[in-house]
């Protein structure tokens, strides 16, 4: 199982869509590994950039409502995965984009507004960073001296493939 | 107590339920494209496990871009193909015989009601026109699906929305599901199944319910569903009629998928259409949507019809009846993609393509291109697009560019005029 967390990218806005996580322009790419240096290239938002050090050196994505609708490339999860996010937390998620995550092995967490809004209370601090706990269902967010735990909930399917590292196996060995 | 369609088809297809709440299906139609299944290709032959679950049941098509544009669109479209060649996928449509996914495979008679049907792009939604469960997956599920025929869902909740009254001249199925989005807003269908039902639906050709129900993902919906009916089943004659003594015993069969009359509803939205007017979206999401009047005299750069939501032959002589004996204004250009080549072919028969050509559009071959901001129309930085596709997100079209999602009949108006305009003065 991979190991979740690590310093947070805060992303303030809702309905974040897959366009705007990897542009359909890089969808020709045949490997993973070539999406990594397009990460969130045409999201546009105050304060944010795609390139700068925070953005490479985040381990997981924090954001509002709707994340990830759009299309259903699974890039969107990918171009994260390559950068070494491997949890995005969020207050609700599109459907396929979530699947996608969890289907990579990867989480997709979902929390209360209220929850979130907690979260974002950190995102002044440079060194805001998550622990995550995926079987435990706990996270711990620090940052400027500050320290939160916060529990969440995702599915008994959801969690046995990011144990199992994916669907793809888990469908095999089964079906 | 009654069941959905949704429910039914869940029930008749389970398979498993590893844990409460999700349930794995076993899947009728597995359809794939150049863009999202050469990854799936490749991992199943990284792992090992370069099969398929029936070659009968999967359907491909290079369709995003094609003819391929450059070396990486070339290796893309050539992974495909060698896998359909490989394992002897019969349905398989390569340049020339290709054409958009969502209008292609429909138009083949591939979908039938009651059917499972999954694939590797979010607009599968729209094949819930045959009251089937169609839902995009990402490449992962796809992959599963080509191996094992299986896909995980959670049991999604239906929502049902009972279009009432009777669409005012001028007003199409566009026009219907832009209203609805803009009801439900972008996620608020989010796990679930919009059913479109009510006299609107029932009065709709089946080309109309593919343009309902293709964009139920653009208010987060799983799948879109119509219930099959007479309609359904004349569409699917000419594919059928072996297989049933007549049209009566197959819509008796078929009927047998539509929801209970005491089915439960998560919610039910009623919404009378008889006052709507031609409408048109000002934003960066697609339920951001004002009346056109509202936007009239927006400059256009470029008029786009075509896509899975507007290039099936209805879109195309709705828009030709506008354009006959006009010219697009000067400063615009329009492209034109009918969705498929006997889209192309019907169209060209019945003199439409003249009429475009002569009108000035540019009539390119059938193919996703300029919707997705790929190839064949893309906008440059600051451009606006009057688009009979189904997303304007920021740079869907081409970085930079804006895109105002609008019917056909607006579509062929903001051409003649150079700016959104309403199309009820010309017909
Ligand atoms: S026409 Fe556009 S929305 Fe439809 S399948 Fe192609 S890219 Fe997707």
């Amino acid at each position: 199982m991979k190991s979740f967390g690590g310093p947070a990218l805060f992303l303030d806005r809702s309905d974040i869509n897959t366009d705007e996580i990897i542009p359909a322009k890089y969808l020709t790419e045949i490997t993973k590994e070539d999406l990594k240096p397009y990460l969130l290239e045409d999201l546009k938002l105050q304060g944010f950039d795609p390139k700068s050090e925070a953005t490479k050196n985040a381990g997981v994505v924090v954001s509002r409502a709707n994340f990830g609708c759009g299309s259903s490339r699974e890039h969107a999860p990918w171009v994260f995965e390559v950068n070494g996010m491997y949890a995005v937390i969020a207050q609700s998620f599109a459907r396929i984009f979530r699947q996608n995550m969890f289907n990579c092995g990867m989480a997709a967490i979902e929390l209360s507004a209220e929850q979130i809004d907690q979260l974002f209370s950190f995102a002044g601090a440079a060194d805001a960073a998550i622990r995550i706990d995926v079987e435990k269902g706990s996270l711990t967010v620090t940052g400027g001296g500050r320290e939160e735990s916060m529990s969440f909930e995702i599915s008994p399917f959801d969690q046995a493939l990011v144990l199992a590292g994916g669907w793809v196996d888990y469908a095999d060995l089964k079906y | 107590m009654g069941m959905t369609t949704a429910q039914k088809i869940f029930a008749a297809h389970l398979v498993d339920e590893p844990f409460a709440g999700t349930k794995v299906l076993n899947i009728d139609v597995v359809m794939c494209h150049e863009i999202t299944t050469p990854i799936a290709i490749a991992d199943l032959m990284a792992r090992g496990k370069d099969r398929v679950f029936d070659a009968g049941k999967i359907k491909a098509v290079i369709d995003h871009v094609t003819p391929s544009k450059d070396s990486k669109t070339a290796t893309q479209a050539k992974m495909l193909r060698d896998w359909a060649r490989r394992h002897q996928i019969k349905d398989f449509f390569d340049v020339g015989a290709n054409g958009v996914c969502h209008a292609l495979f429909p138009e083949k008679g591939f979908i039938r009601p009651g059917n499972t049907v999954i694939m590797g792009d979010s607009h599968t939604c729209t094949h819930g026109a045959f009251g089937a469960f169609a839902a995009g997956v990402g490449t992962t599920d796809l992959e599963v699906g080509i191996l094992k025929g299986v896909c995980a869902f959670r049991e999604p909740k239906t929502i049902r929305v009972n279009l009432n009254g009777t669409l005012p001249k001028g007003v199409y199925a566009k026009d219907a599901i832009l209203r609805v989005i803009g009801h439900l807003g972008v996620n608020g269908a989010t796990d679930r199944v919009i059913e479109f039902a009510g006299p609107v639906v029932a009065a709709m050709s089946m080309e109309s319910r593919m343009t309902l129900c293709n964009m139920a993902i653009e208010a987060g919906g799983t799948s879109g569903i119509c219930m099959p009916d007479m309609v359904t089943v004349e569409y699917l004659w000419p594919f059928i009629a072996e297989a049933f003594a007549g049209k009566e015993e197959a819509l008796a069969a078929y009927g047998a998928w539509c929801s209970d009359a005491d089915a439960q509803y998560e919610q039910v939205i009623d919404l009378d259409l008889s006052e709507l007017a031609p409408l048109c979206t000002f934003g960066y999401k697609p339920d951001q949507v004002k009346n056109v009047t509202e936007m009239a005299g927006t400059v256009v750069d470029q008029v786009y019809l075509g896509s899975c939501t507007n290039g099936r032959l209805e879109d195309l002589r709705v828009a030709a009846a506008i354009l006959k004996g006009k010219k697009i204004a000067p400063g615009v250009r329009a492209i034109l993609s009918p969705a498929t080549p006997q889209v192309y072919k019907d169209a060209a028969a019945e003199g439409l393509i003249e009429i475009f050509m002569d009108a000035g559009f540019c009539v390119t071959n059938p193919t996703c291109g300029a919707c997705l901001g790929m190839s064949n129309g893309v906008l440059a930085e600051g451009e606006v697009c009057a688009s009979t596709t189904n997303r304007n997100f920021m740079g869907r079209m081409g970085k930079g560019g804006m895109v105002h999602l609008l019917s056909p009949a607006t579509a062929a108006a903001s051409a003649i005029e150079g700016k959104l305009a309403d199309p009820r003065k010309y017909l």
